[in-house]
């Protein structure tokens, strides 16, 4: 406890909307989308499968609306593209997925900022289900299968994980606490 | 006349705006997915970006690894005890089972030499460890740690200790990509142990069962049959247990049964599988037309059905 006041790091909790971030460091961003990616790899199975949320997206999404100069529509579709070569998709699919969501986040992103934690779970939700939409229509389209509706489990379970993720994420870039507050 | 700013125009030049972008971008995805559907085009940038990510592919496996290897560590003594009994046991069973195939097996090929029919391939299996399910919710993928560095080829057969798992479609270096036999539209060549009668098992997509199709309302098929593929379309080996029938729905105003059945390999449960050379080195190639008064129309359709 001693040590952690000694280099004064700022509380683990949600930053309040008024508070201004410190812009991340480039490696930092880097590092947790090289994470999210991992994370999409695991071995995921049986229910958990079916649970799992696509970790990418939400980082990606964060980063968007956190930091739209550095990660926007285009790196968005970029790690799309690695996301089709790693999961067996047809090229493309989820590269229109996720360019979706950097388009909505980087034209929200003021907006959304100003919500507690839990309305923008809820943007977060519509936005999932809406990329998955998207994929849907494209690929019905092209005469695919109907997915099971437990896909869209993930958009639900996304959208729970947003605030913890979040909370996470901006932990490093919040302002250390001033001495007047303690 | 000169044109007075807008409200609207940015203080800071950020290039296009998001929209614009989107709609630049969401358009060369469509472009590429109907590339990859219609034409598969793309197979090499597929294979370059394969080869970067097949580390990160591969170390998303390491986590697992560490925690069996933890849990080994502090699984208790009477447990691996038992165990080692339990498999003892099975050694035991299926060494006379395995002698008795041994005896068939000399059997088969004394026979076989007598027919002058070609030996059967075999033996070179290769042994590989499944990494991811692929997150497609269109296909049903699985994505296994041995590539083309190990000899997997594109269509080769996948099995585990069940059954057949499904088919070898993309290979890169170090990771091979394999498609499940629930797959829509999946196709394998099967036939009914119990009495011969041969089919198509069809995969029907994600969480459906696959079925038999036009199988005729009277075929004698009931649910329990167990079908091993035929081997006639050269890529599955013949022999290999693939399903169980489920349920036969047989409909007087329908000309076909409804027949659908469960895979009997644990198809995206199986953590270890088996790769299957295709035999087809064996097919002797298909004989020369030597009838010359056939007319180029016939040999044209003949074509196509071989094709």
């Amino acid at each position: 406890m001693m040590a952690l006041k000694a280099i004064n790091l700022p509380p683990l909790s949600p930053a309040r909307p008024n508070e201004i971030l410190l812009p991340p460091k480039p490696w930092f961003v880097a590092l947790t989308l090289l994470f999210a990616f991992l994370f999409n790899l695991l071995p995921w199975t049986g229910v958990w499968l079916a649970l799992k949320p696509d970790f990418l997206a939400l980082v990606l999404l964060y980063w968007c609306i956190q930091q739209p100069r550095w990660i926007g529509v285009g790196a968005a579709w970029a790690f799309g593209l690695v996301t089709d070569v790693s999961q067996g998709a047809l090229f493309g699919q989820h590269a229109l997925a996720y360019s979706l969501l950097g388009f909505a986040a980087e034209y929200f992103h003021r907006r959304v900022l100003r919500f507690p934690l839990w309305q923008q779970a809820a943007h977060v939700a519509v936005l999932l289900v809406l990329a998955m939409v998207l994929v849907l229509i494209v690929r019905m389209a092209g005469g695919a299968a109907l997915p099971e509706w437990s896909n869209f489990l993930g958009a639900v379970s996304g959208a729970l994980l947003w605030p913890p993720l979040s909370t996470i994420l901006q932990w490093p870039q919040r302002p250390p606490p001033s001495p007047g507050e303690r | 006349m000169p044109a007075l700013p807008s409200d609207e125009t940015p203080f800071f030049r950020r290039g296009p705006s998001p929209f614009a972008r989107f709609v630049f971008f969401g358009l060369f995805s469509l472009a590429l997915l109907f590339a990859d559907a219609r034409y598969g085009y793309l197979e090499s940038i597929r294979l370059g970006v394969g080869v970067v990510i097949a580390p990160l592919q591969r170390a998303a496996l390491m986590p697992l690894h560490a925690w069996d290897a933890v849990a080994a560590y502090f699984a208790s003594q009477t447990r691996i005890s038992q165990e080692n009994a339990e498999l003892r046991r099975q050694l035991v069973v299926q060494g006379a089972v395995v002698q008795g195939a041994q005896a068939l097996a000399q059997e088969n090929g004394r026979l076989r030499g007598l027919l002058g029919a070609h030996a059967k391939s075999g033996g070179n299996d290769i042994l590989a460890e499944v990494l991811y399910l692929g997150r497609d919710p269109f296909s049903q993928k699985v994505f296994v740690n041995k590539g083309s560095n190990d000899q997997v080829r594109a269509g080769q057969a996948v099995i585990d200790d069940g059954g057949v798992v499904g088919q070898v479609t993309r290979v890169f270096p170090a990771v091979a990509e394999v498609t499940l036999l629930t797959e829509k539209d999946h196709t394998i060549p099967v036939k009914i142990e119990r009495n011969g009668i041969r089919s198509l098992l069809v995969g029907a997509g994600t969480g459906r069962a696959p079925e038999l199709r036009f199988m005729s309302a009277s075929a004698d098929v009931q649910s329990g049959d167990v079908l091993v593929t035929s081997g006639l379309d050269g890529t599955y080996p013949p022999g290999l247990a693939v399903a169980v029938v489920a349920a036969v729905e047989r409909d007087s105003g329908l000309m076909f049964a409804r027949i659908t059945c469960r895979p009997l390999a644990g198809v995206d449960r199986s953590d270890q599988v088996l790769i299957v050379p295709a035999p087809t080195a064996n097919v002797p190639p298909r004989p020369e037309e030597t009838n010359e008064a056939e007319t180029p129309k016939r040999t044209g359709k003949g074509k196509r059905r071989a094709a």
